[in-house]
């Protein structure tokens, strides 16, 4: 094991009868990551990160947490993990403040009213404290799901979709929180999202589940930057471009042109100099290049693929 | 651990409205019954002695504290064991069915810990039940009908006397305790089984009617096992009242109604243990 993995999960797989719900899968988290989770729907997210939580046992394979076996270490793991699974569930019938308290004792901890206010503050219910959860939005238990993750300060924390229900305050807020909890805590975070770009500009590392089992695995940059990428020439001339490109060698590449004179191309890293070298040879004047490649692009052309 | 979940559980329970339908129920019913007696009892139980009074000369009065308790009692068999499962068959499925499962089970603490304090939960619930209806029935029944011989007639007729009656009801309230335990035990097993609150109850008042009706059959192989039903055995505290207790006839009905209880609760620990959360 990597001295500085906190998660490795080893041929990891899980049956509910004939059904594979993971399959073989293998992936590993490092002290500090925010670590993306990236899978189509039925991928075996949720299930990975039950098994993670120890709420469903493995049909087999292994996982191991702060270097230790999941199974013969459970509780001192556990106590090391913050975690949203799936939705924000809580008793209704108590206040966010108890719900809070009695989740702090679970965890060995008796939290004062102070440190569960500071809590709420952090993710903006300060002012709900005394209410019933049963009066709370999606949104706002989506809150209280991540304070409840954070209580008990744990080194790795947990959280499947956080932003859903979040109004786009409240996603910019917790992705703030998040990056926060990583430069300033360096707490690890692992961050299961079916938002692309969520995961793109907050995670370093991610894997790509299909069918239960890792597709890919690595940096976040080095997977988007490796492949085809759109490349966009800002061109003086979008007409006399459109001509010489349409009888040139990179003709099916051409993706399209936008009204402020940018041409798009589909282009592997290497052939991105030859393209421009083409385009000045041909008398077009070149302003600036800039290559793209969006995670929700990545994640498809993988996935289908 | 094991204390500080069930200060959780028991906190969880008083702060559900369905916990006081119970202590609601036994609160309206116990002075309803008792007030229906004072004013009508003297013509009831004319009535229910009206063929011994062709046999024996009755003086004075046998309405008082002591009979209108027994008669309170008697509810144990019919109503409470329904107000015992609204709160035990909702332990393990209330979570389920409120997602909480994953809140509860994710964290540092194993799930024997849990599933024990929950079910001790369950049980001082019970208790707290059985206690109430006992400070009821017999406070108020004092207060109303004064205290006087208790007059019984099942299958013989049994007086006895007011200075050897207390320690019998004393008893027989710690006998309905573990009555209603396995009543509640039962509830809690069905609530591991099902991911619905009204499941385990329907499926607890099921078992007690079916048992109940094979018990009343004296037919073939039922004849020589119906003694291990627990059915047969949940109105055992009537055997307190009897001139000389059957202390092996209790010991027997405390062993089949203690089996059911530790039984069920370890079929619940096996089914929670080895239970996949997905809900």
């Amino acid at each position: 094991m990597d001295r500085n993995s906190i998660i490795e999960i080893r041929s990891l797989c899980k049956s509910f009868g004939q059904f594979k719900a993971v399959y073989n899968l293998d992936l590993t988290v490092n002290q500090g990551d925010i670590y993306g989770f990236l899978g189509p729907n039925g991928a075996g997210k949720s299930t990975t990160i039950r098994m993670l939580m120890s709420l469903i046992s493995p049909t087999s394979g292994s996982i191991s947490v702060f270097g230790k076996p999941l199974m013969s270490h459970r509780n001192e793991i556990l106590a090391g993990i913050g975690a949203i699974v799936e939705k924000p569930d809580f008793y209704l019938y108590l206040t966010a403040e108890e719900n809070l308290r009695i989740l702090g004792k679970m965890n060995s901890i008796d939290l004062s009213s102070k440190q569960i206010h500071r809590s709420l503050d952090q993710v903006g219910l300060l002012d709900r404290a005394k209410s019933k959860v049963k009066t709370f939005s999606y949104g706002m238990k989506q809150r209280l799901g991540i304070a409840q993750a954070l209580l008990h300060d744990p080194d790795l924390i947990v959280l499947d979709e956080p932003t859903n229900g979040l109004d786009p305050v409240g996603v910019k807020e917790i992705r703030e929180l998040i990056l926060r909890l990583r430069s300033e805590q360096q707490k690890t975070i692992f961050l299961s999202s079916h938002i692309l770009p969520e995961v793109e500009l907050i995670a370093n590392r991610m894997v790509i589940i299909n069918k239960g089992t890792t597709v890919i695995e690595g940096s976040v940059s080095e997977l988007l930057n490796s492949g085809m990428l759109t490349v966009n020439f800002s061109i003086d001339d979008t007409e006399k471009a459109k001509t010489i490109l349409r009888e040139s060698q990179f003709a099916s590449s051409v993706l399209g042109f936008s009204a402020d004179s940018n041409v798009h191309i589909k282009l592997s890293k290497e052939r991105i100099a030859d393209c421009t070298t083409f385009l000045v040879d041909h008398g077009i004047g070149i302003d600036g290049i800039s290559s793209t490649r969006s995670l929700e692009e990545y994640f498809l052309s993988i996935t289908r693929s | 651990m094991f204390f500080t979940v069930l200060s959780i559980e028991l906190l969880k329970i008083f702060s559900k409205g369905r916990s006081y339908i119970g202590f609601g129920a036994i609160t309206i019913l116990v002075p309803i019954v008792q007030a229906a007696m004072y004013s009508e009892g003297e013509a009831y139980f004319g009535l229910f002695t009206q063929g011994l009074q062709q046999q024996f000369s009755f003086t004075g009065t046998f309405l008082n504290g002591y009979l209108i308790a027994f008669v309170v009692l008697q509810s144990l068999l019919v109503h409470v064991p329904l107000l015992v499962t609204l709160v035990a068959g909702d332990m393990l499925a209330g979570e389920a069915t409120g997602g909480t499962y994953r809140l509860l089970f994710s964290r540092p603490v194993s799930r024997h810990t849990i599933v024990l304090a929950k079910y001790s939960a369950a049980l001082l619930y019970t208790i707290g039940l059985i206690a109430w209806m006992s400070l009821l029935s017999m406070g108020l029944s004092f207060l109303l009908f004064g205290s006087g011989e208790l007059f019984i007639v099942s299958s013989s007729i049994t007086v006895l006397q007011k200075d050897d009656i207390l320690w019998r009801f004393g008893y027989a309230y710690l006998f309905g305790i573990l009555s209603m335990s396995t009543v509640a035990s039962i509830a809690f097993m069905f609530s591991a089984l099902v991911e619905n609150s009204i499941g385990p109850i329907a499926m607890t008042m099921a078992i007690i009617i079916v048992f109940t009706i094979i018990s009343a059959l004296d037919a073939g192989f039922i004849k020589d096992v119906k003694y291990l039903l627990f059915t047969n055995h949940l109105i055992s505290w009537r055997l307190f009242f009897e001139e000389t207790v059957p202390v092996d006839r209790i010991l027997l009905s405390t062993w089949v109604l203690g089996g059911h209880s530790v039984a069920s609760l370890l079929i619940t620990l096996f089914v929670i243990v080895k239970k996949d959360i997905l809900s």
